[in-house]
């Protein structure tokens, strides 16, 4: 699905955390939002995911306004920086709430949600953990469990928010390339929001340079790397 | 530094001997005096004519109407303030909204607010001088000296409770397990149901049981607004009073001993569920 951000802006109580931004995100990109704190990258991706209304602008997805649409109708697999699972269920049961949240009519059988949770667990390589709890786990378990929970639902798009940001190096890395697979594997659309540069330039196809509200440059690493369009890239990727 | 080698290690974090044995001593002291102590005395007066003098006490039928018009008033205004709790709390820790300080500070008035003061405002709001006391007599509906009023008394001095015991542990819960559930396709009733109640079920139980506790206890406010007439609106603790001052000493202190019974029970109650619980309150870590 390709996603059309026309002109959102975002006004907080406090402030302007976006300012008229536009982004053209063609379908099955694998996208990464980059900047430092506030510069309203996670601000845009709640927007996408209908979490945050704009105050102005349109999204639209596949062509169709999406702005007015509900968090629930997008569709959204969303990954939350620390997760966010449900601390008091299990992982199978995580993973299976969006689909027993469906209304009656469109809602698998239980055999057939079973099947389908196990089939998520293998692809996250972690086929036994169903019955523990959240705390059981580590924190790249958890994070990966939080991706499956988000890809139950069949998605539309995947939108993931400082995925990797609470992770040491070295699972950091696995989880990269477990991002990278899935994404190649399932085809989705993928936006996530990091202030890691190396993060930002070893996994995404294109780049979104964001900074206090506004978009710096859109390119991909390389062209990024290699010709930064303003004084603030230069210095951001240079650190 | 090498002369002052210590012969004993001691942990830093312990105090001396005699301290410990003092605070020790303190602490059961004043358990042993405050919370012991009443006790064991409220059970020993009860038990003063033996066992016999206890049901005795409790077979007088003012004595039975107050046990049955405290488990009623309780059975209404534990379960309506568990709602209104839950609903306020919400409120206040999922959302922002003008006026947030001001219902916070509402929530807490029936805690500064003298009850014997809440009992008379309802009486001066609903009696047969005021406006809307002359409509509800005209129209026969009874509030002041008879069930509603007691349940209306109740529940504003037991409305803190559970709100109070639920708005930290759901503002510190957060917004993201519920916006979780929303991603996830789940309508609003379903992540306050699946999501929201489950992970603050304990802040609730002690919330209710706290609540419970006040609502069979409560003296000052259901004292004043039900006329404490005896057989028809008189609780266990008003009862209790009035056996007290008619020198009826093993009757009011068999009836405490009930209100005190049940008290233990309810302890009891939260204990029980939090042993059989113990796994799943680990994880969802809630003392």
């Amino acid at each position: 699905m390709n996603i059309e951000i026309e002109d959102i802006a975002k006004d907080f109580g406090t402030g302007r955390a976006l300012y008229a931004v536009s982004l053209s995100i063609p379908s099955g990109a694998l996208i990464a939002l980059l900047g430092p704190s506030g510069s309203g990258k996670t601000t845009l991706l709640r927007i996408l995911a209908g979490l945050e209304y704009p105050t102005s602008g349109r999204v639209r997805f596949d062509g169709a306004d999406a702005t007015g649409l509900s968090v629930q109708d997008r569709r959204a697999g969303f990954v939350f920086q620390s997760y966010a699972l449900f601390r008091h269920m299990t992982v199978f049961e995580n993973v299976a709430y969006g689909l027993r949240a469906r209304p009656r009519r469109t809602r698998p059988p239980e055999a057939e949600i079973a099947r389908r949770v196990t089939r998520l667990l293998e692809l996250i390589q972690l086929p036994d953990i169903g019955p523990r709890y959240p705390n059981q786990l580590s924190g790249g378990q958890r994070q990966r469990v939080a991706l499956a929970r988000a890809l139950a639902i069949e998605p539309r798009m995947l939108l993931l928010d400082e995925p990797f940001g609470a992770l040491d190096a070295r699972v950091r890395k696995d989880l990269c390339q477990g991002l990278r697979e899935i994404h190649d594997r399932t085809g989705l659309t993928t936006v996530f929001v990091t202030h890691d540069q190396d993060e930002a330039m070893a996994l995404a196809d294109l780049v979104v340079v964001m900074s206090m509200g506004r978009i710096e440059q859109v390119g991909r690493p390389a062209e990024i790397r290699a010709r930064p369009a303003t004084d603030f890239v230069r210095a951001f990727t240079a650190a | 530094m090498s002369d002052i080698a210590p012969t004993r290690p001691v942990p830093v974090t312990t105090e001396p001997p005699l301290v410990r044995a003092l605070l020790i001593g303190l602490a059961v002291a004043f358990v042993a005096l405050f919370l012991f102590a009443p006790l064991v005395t409220v059970f020993a007066e009860a038990l003063a004519e033996g066992g016999r003098g206890v049901i005795a006490a409790l077979s007088l039928p003012d004595a039975r109407a107050a046990i049955a018009m405290t488990l009623t008033i309780a059975a209404i205004a534990v379960p309506l303030n568990a709602v209104f709790g839950i609903a306020a709390a919400w409120a206040i820790a999922k959302f922002d909204f003008r006026g947030k300080a001001v219902l916070i500070t509402l929530i807490d008035l029936p805690f500064s607010v003298s009850p014997v003061v809440a009992g008379l405002t309802l009486v001066l709001l609903f009696g047969a001088n005021s406006a809307l006391g002359a409509w509800l007599m005209a129209n026969d509906i009874r509030i002041v000296f008879a069930l509603p009023g007691i349940v209306l008394a109740t529940l504003f001095v037991t409305f803190p409770f559970v709100a109070r015991e639920l708005i930290p542990v759901m503002i510190e819960q957060g917004r993201a397990e519920e916006e979780a559930a929303l991603t996830l396709g789940a309508p609003g009733w379903r992540i306050f149901l699946t999501v929201t109640l489950p992970n603050t079920r304990w802040a609730l139980l002690y919330g209710v049981l706290l609540s419970n506790a006040r609502a069979m206890g409560e003296f000052g406010a259901v004292a004043v607004v039900s006329g404490k007439i005896r057989g028809e609106t008189a609780t266990m603790p008003t009862m209790v009073e009035m056996f007290y001052n008619e020198y009826l000493s093993v009757a009011a202190f068999s009836l405490a001993a009930v209100l005190a019974l049940l008290a233990l029970l309810t302890l009891l109650l939260k204990s029980l569920l939090e042993w059989r619980h113990a796994d799943l309150l680990a994880a969802t870590r809630r003392h």
